[in-house]
C-alpha cells in the first residue's frame, strides 16, 4: 500500500500518499494552506475551521481529511479567502489582542494570517471579554486574552513533553484553556523548555524575561506572509 | 482650482500617530502643494472652514467630547479614514474596557497608591467632557472608509494612502506596510 496517486488543489496536480491529510500532500507539493491549529509535529485538531478547503464542491477541514486518489480541491478561492477572513476577524475580536505591546508581535500566527489576508480592521465589533492572567509560574505565564483556544498547548504537553500541563474547560463562549493542578500554572511540572510554550501560535502561553527581542524589521513575519517557506518549495525548479 | 483640504485630530490616542505622519519629512512640502489643511493640529484650525476631501482620525472614543468631534468629521470629510490601533480597535485606552467604569475612576482618584485627594472627590465638572462607558473604535460610532493599522502607521503607509486617495486611485496597502504594531 505505498503507491502514489494524484488529485488536484485548484486545478494543479499533487501527488498524495495513503495516510496522507490534504494538507500533508499540499505542503510537500510547495501549496500553502492556511492553518491555525494544525502543527507540523502535532496530531491534527480540525477546531480553528481556518484551512478549510472544497473538496468535490464540499467543506472539509485540509489538516484532518484524508488525501484521495481524483478529488477535486480548491484552495485559493474569493469564497474561501472571504470565509478564512471572517474566521481571523471573529478571533480578532473575541479576545482582547493588543499587538502594539504584545511580545508576540511578529512572530504571531493568528497576526500573519491577517497580514496575509490583507485586514486592516475587523467587520465584526469587538467584545472586549474579561479573561485573566496566571503568571504564578516563575518562568512561563498564561494570558487568556490572547488565547484563541487552539489546542496546541494541550496537544504538545500531552504527546511531545509528555505531561498533560494543559487542557480545555467550559463549553461555548465560556470555554477556556486551564492547567492540571489544584491552582494555577506554578503548581504544574510545567517547565520554560516545554513544547507546549513554543507551540503557543499567539502570544498566550510566552516565556518570561524575553521581552522584545527581536528588532521590528527582522520578525518572522515582518517582510514576507505566512506560508512563503512552504510556497518556497513550489517556487524552487529542483523539488 | 482650490486644492482640496485635509482635516486631521486626535481622539483618545496620544498623537503618535499625528508624529508619524509629520514623519513624511520633506515630503510635507509636496503634500502641501497637493492639499490645504482644515481643522487640525498640524495648523491649529479649530472649526472646520468648509468641506474636506480627507479626514484622518486619530485615536478612538472615550468621552462624549470624541463623539461630537467623530460625528463632526464624518458630516464634514468626504473620505473618513482610522488611522492607527486606537481608532481602529480602541488600543491602549481600551484596556479599561474590561473593568467597570466606576471602579476605574475610583483607582485613579480615591484608591490607587499614589491619590493625594483629601476632599476624596471624583471630578464632575460640567466642563469636563462625560466618560463613556468603555472606550468605541471609531469605527463602532461612525462609517470609516478606510482603515490605516500600525502603532503607528508608518509615515510611508499615510503618504501611500494620501498619495493614492489625492490621485483617484484604490488604496491598495502592499504587505509589508500592513502591520498592526
Amino acid at each position: 500500500m505505498n503507491h502514489t496517486f494524484t488529485f488536484t488543489i485548484d486545478g494543479v496536480e499533487v501527488r498524495g500518499r495513503p495516510g496522507q491529510t490534504i494538507m500533508q500532500a499540499a505542503d510537500e507539493a510547495g501549496i500553502y494552506i492556511p492553518r491555525l491549529c494544525a502543527h507540523k509535529e502535532l496530531v491534527p485538531h480540525g477546531s480553528c475551521r481556518v484551512c478549510t478547503v472544497f473538496v468535490n464542491g464540499r467543506p472539509q477541514s485540509a489538516c484532518t481529511q484524508p488525501a484521495a486518489p481524483g478529488i477535486i480541491v480548491e484552495n485559493e478561492t474569493e469564497a474561501l479567502l472571504a470565509i478564512r477572513r471572517s474566521l481571523i476577524d471573529m478571533l480578532f475580536v473575541e479576545g482582547n489582542h493588543f499587538c502594539p505591546f504584545c511580545e508576540k508581535s511578529g512572530n504571531c500566527e493568528l497576526q500573519a494570517l491577517a497580514y496575509r489576508f490583507g485586514i486592516t480592521a475587523p467587520q465584526h465589533p469587538y467584545l472586549f471579554p474579561k479573561r485573566d492572567l496566571d503568571a504564578s509560574h516563575p518562568d512561563i505565564f498564561i494570558d487568556r486574552n490572547r488565547c484563541i483556544l487552539c489546542g496546541r498547548c494541550v496537544r504538545a504537553s500531552r504527546d511531545l513533553d509528555g505531561k498533560n500541563v494543559f487542557q480545555f474547560v467550559g463549553r461555548g463562549p465560556g470555554k477556556r484553556i486551564a492547567v492540571n493542578a489544584k491552582a494555577a500554572l506554578a503548581d504544574t511540572d510545567a517547565a520554560r523548555t516545554d513544547r507546549a510554550v513554543s507551540a503557543c501560535p499567539v502570544g498566550a502561553i510566552l516565556r518570561k524575561r524575553v521581552g522584545y527581542a527581536i528588532p521590528i524589521g527582522q520578525r518572522m513575519y515582518d517582510a514576507a506572509p505566512i506560508g512563503s517557506d512552504i510556497e518556497a518549495v513550489r517556487a524552487d525548479p529542483h523539488q | 482650482m482650490a486644492k482640496p483640504k485635509v482635516a486631521t485630530t486626535s481622539l483618545a490616542g496620544c498623537f503618535g500617530c499625528h508624529m508619524s505622519f509629520l514623519d513624511i519629512d520633506d515630503r510635507i512640502l509636496k503634500l502641501i502643494e497637493l492639499v490645504d489643511f482644515d481643522k487640525s493640529p498640524v495648523d491649529d484650525i479649530k472649526k472646520f472652514t468648509g468641506r474636506c476631501l480627507v479626514g484622518l482620525i486619530e485615536g478612538g472614543c472615550c468621552n462624549e467630547e470624541n463623539v461630537r468631534v467623530l460625528q463632526d468629521f464624518r458630516a464634514h470629510c468626504d473620505i473618513l479614514i482610522s488611522v492607527g490601533e486606537c481608532a481602529i480597535a480602541g488600543g491602549i485606552p481600551a484596556m479599561r474596557n474590561a473593568i467597570p467604569l466606576e471602579e476605574c475612576l475610583r483607582e485613579s482618584y480615591l484608591k490607587g497608591p499614589t491619590i493625594y485627594n483629601p476632599t476624596k472627590t471624583i471630578p464632575n465638572d460640567e466642563e469636563i467632557p462625560l466618560l463613556l462607558d468603555r472606550v468605541y473604535p471609531a469605527h463602532e460610532v461612525v462609517k470609516i472608509d478606510y482603515f490605516l493599522p500600525g502603532c503607528p502607521p508608518s509615515a510611508d503607509t499615510i503618504w501611500e494612502a494620501l498619495t493614492a486617495l489625492l490621485n483617484g486611485k484604490p488604496l491598495d496597502l502592499p504587505y509589508p506596510l500592513i502591520k498592526y504594531d
